[in-house]
């Protein structure tokens, strides 16, 4: 183990952190400064993300990378550890790979709209990161406040009567989900006497009667805060409006967050209700659930109108196929939904910011550009179009081209990875009972509710296709610059790596599953921790003097 | 004392979830005050409720008279956290009667 390689567990927490500091002494008048500090920021948080993805990937064997980071030097229950297992690096991958797309793109104009979005941007992915990495409860409800305390300002970027209205409604769900938060953390305390979660996992097998009870109506609660955060039905109504009167670039990094609810109801229910007494606790709410929202999901994308709701229902189907996935419990088939997580997030984040493009050449649509066409007059807007850099040639083919891309990714229709992430998922299924006996009804219903929803996802993309890219030849053609027209391209590029290296990436899939399904590594990874310091001949006890 | 903190911590919950409920977004924020009020005395409570203990731990003092210091250092971070955020509500809630001219949480008033 060498120590560069330990220290780099906290630097996904600090680069943001130091950088969203650093951005304040500047001011707003100074852009190229704020934005040049803002990108090195996220090319440094994705070389981080991605060398820790690397040591991740390589496996803990002897000597090598061990992906437990003890803060201040405590050994790991009295401590705060953050550590770095696969599904972590994958995530913190993914939202690195999320940001700098959505930076780039609100680096052509966004970032000017309000102030202070470079510092709140460089929080909320502090706020993201530091959610992947702790391994400690009450650390995690600390990084879910920065995350939305910094989503917070970020919904509100732009400002406008509805982003005011849909943020206030945002911030009022999530102000009762905080207290939520806190009501499940301190019951899990009452009864277990410990926040570490792989202390949890050991002491939960010694836990019994009234205070497993409390214990589970704790994990309940917590459970229902983060089903609010990934947009479990009927705890989903805040998240169409909130997402789609958010900016673009704003809604496309908002993809991930969804999926931060994802991941800790993932982590917790294999980790600590993965066996023993309490196992499978609330599989079923996620199985049930999980369906209700692909249906809601479902025809909310049928029914609606605009292409932001549009996009933020898709946001609701993503989510609802991967809670039902998961309360399935099957290796095989959870491997499948990481797959898709990671395909989908890519694909609404590239279409959140598709869209604005999309509807700046409607009347209808970009409400804040027409206001500002309305106050400064035709003229004058195209002469700051040509201050700004040059415009795309052939636009609409290009526009064209990627709305086409998102259409196929969402519906899950081949060639693209949205395809070989639904097969994954489906295929896990239909093979899961197939020694056992005749496949459940339960199964059934999810499989037709995926293609459904695929077939749905279909017919409202073709729809929107044709009224905006064949119904409207005739009226202005929008004007795009290269540098918002770029991330979009890069995203749904990398969906497209994503299909051709499937393989790999359905090995890495499956690896992760194996590690999440096997506790007993984490668990002794993280309260075996050695103490930098501390001989290795004295023993990882823990328990002696100093 | 368990008796009076519980009934204390039910009737702020019952208060401060009927106050969210209501239309107004000052009683909103009141009753997300509330809750919030009522959840920092759960967080104290877990920890066992012992009057005249110290949190320290030193050479041959019984465990049993000392009170869990975790749950203050959890309710001083509840605070403070709860405190900026309502803070933070504040100023959207006042944004929002500047821009719809009206306090209804919806930005417009029901119709009659």
């Amino acid at each position: 183990m060498s120590g560069w390689q330990q220290h780099l567990i906290i630097a996904p927490i600090l680069i943001p952190l130091v950088a969203g500091a650093l951005l304040l002494f500047f001011d707003e008048r100074e852009r190229v400064v704020k934005a040049m500090i803002s990108v090195v920021s996220c090319l440094a948080l994705a070389a981080v993300a991605i060398t820790l993805f690397r040591l991740a990937n390589g496996g803990s064997g002897e000597g090598g990378f061990e992906g437990v980071y003890l803060l201040g030097n405590w050994p790991a229950p009295f401590g705060i550890v953050l550590v770095v297992d696969r599904l972590s690096a994958l995530m913190l991958v993914l939202t690195s790979i999320l940001a700098i797309p959505a930076l780039v793109f609100a680096l052509a104009r966004w970032h000017a709209a309000g102030a202070h979005f470079h510092t709140l941007f460089q929080l909320l992915l502090m706020g993201l990161n530091g959610a992947f990495l702790t391994g400690d409860l009450f650390n995690l409800f600390v990084f879910f406040e920065v995350m939305l305390a910094a989503s917070y300002g970020l919904l509100m970027h732009g400002s406008g009567s509805m982003r005011v209205k849909a943020g206030m409604h945002y911030i009022a769900v999530n102000l009762a989900a905080a207290l939520c938060f806190l009501i499940g953390v301190s019951a899990i305390y009452g009864s277990a006497g410990t926040l570490n979660m792989a202390d949890l996992a050991v002491r939960i097998g010694e836990i019994e009667g009234e205070r497993r009870m409390l214990l589970e109506a704790g994990a309940g609660i917590l459970g229902i805060v983060f089903l609010i955060k990934a947009g479990m039905w009927p705890l989903n109504f805040w998240l169409p409006g909130a997402y789609s009167a958010a900016t673009a670039p704003v809604a496309g990094i908002f993809a991930i967050m969804s999926k931060v609810g994802i991941y800790v109801i993932l982590r917790l229910s294999l980790l600590v209700f993965g066996q023993g007494e309490s196992a499978g606790l609330g599989l079923n709410v996620l199985l049930y659930g999980g369906m209700a929202t692909i249906a809601f999901g479902t025809i909310g994308v049928l029914a609606s109108q605009a292409l932001g709701r549009l996009a933020s229902y898709s946001v609701l189907v993503s989510s609802g196929t991967l809670l039902a996935v998961l309360g399935l419990s099957n290796g095989q088939v959870t491997a499948g939904a990481l797959f898709y997580m990671v395909s989908s997030t890519m694909t609404i984040c590239a279409f959140f910011m598709l869209i604005e493009l999309v509807e700046r050449g409607q009347d209808a649509g970009a409400s804040v550009l027409a206001v500002t066409m309305e106050a400064y007059g035709d003229a004058d807007e195209e002469e700051r179009e040509v201050e700004v850099g040059i415009t795309m040639p052939g636009t609409i083919a290009v526009l064209g081209i990627c709305f086409a891309a998102c259409g196929i990714l969402l519906s899950g229709l081949p060639p693209l990875s949205g395809f070989v992430a639904k097969f994954a998922m489906l295929t896990g299924m239909i093979g899961m009972n197939a020694q056992e006996g005749p496949i459940s009804a339960s199964v059934w219903w999810i499989v037709g509710l995926l293609i459904l929803s695929g077939l749905a996802a279909l017919i409202s993309m073709t729809r929107a296709g044709i009224r905006t890219f064949w119904a409207s030849m005739e009226g202005t053609v929008p004007r795009v610059l290269v540098m918002e027209m770029a991330p979009v391209m890069l995203l749904i590029a990398l969906t497209l790596t994503l299909t051709i290296k499937a393989g790999p990436a359905m090995t890495y899939m499956e690896e992760t599953v194996r590690n999440l399904q096997q506790p007993a590594t984490y668990i002794d990874a993280v309260i075996n921790a050695r103490r930098a310091g501390v001989a290795e001949a004295s023993g990882p006890d823990g328990g002696g003097g100093l | 004392m368990e008796l009076v903190l519980a009934i204390g911590i039910g009737v702020m919950t019952g208060s401060g979830v009927w106050l969210i409920l209501r239309p107004r977004t000052y009683q909103v924020i009141i009753g997300l005050s509330l809750l919030s009020y009522a959840v920092n005395l759960f967080i104290f409570g877990v920890g066992g409720v012992k009057s005249n203990a110290a949190p320290l731990l030193g050479e041959g003092i019984d465990i049993s008279t000392l009170t869990d210091p975790v749950p203050h250092a959890l309710v001083l971070t509840a605070i403070v956290i709860g405190f900026a955020t309502t803070a933070l509500f504040l100023v959207v809630l006042l944004a929002a009667r500047g821009l719809t001219g009206t306090d209804h949480v919806d930005g417009r008033e029901q119709p009659k």
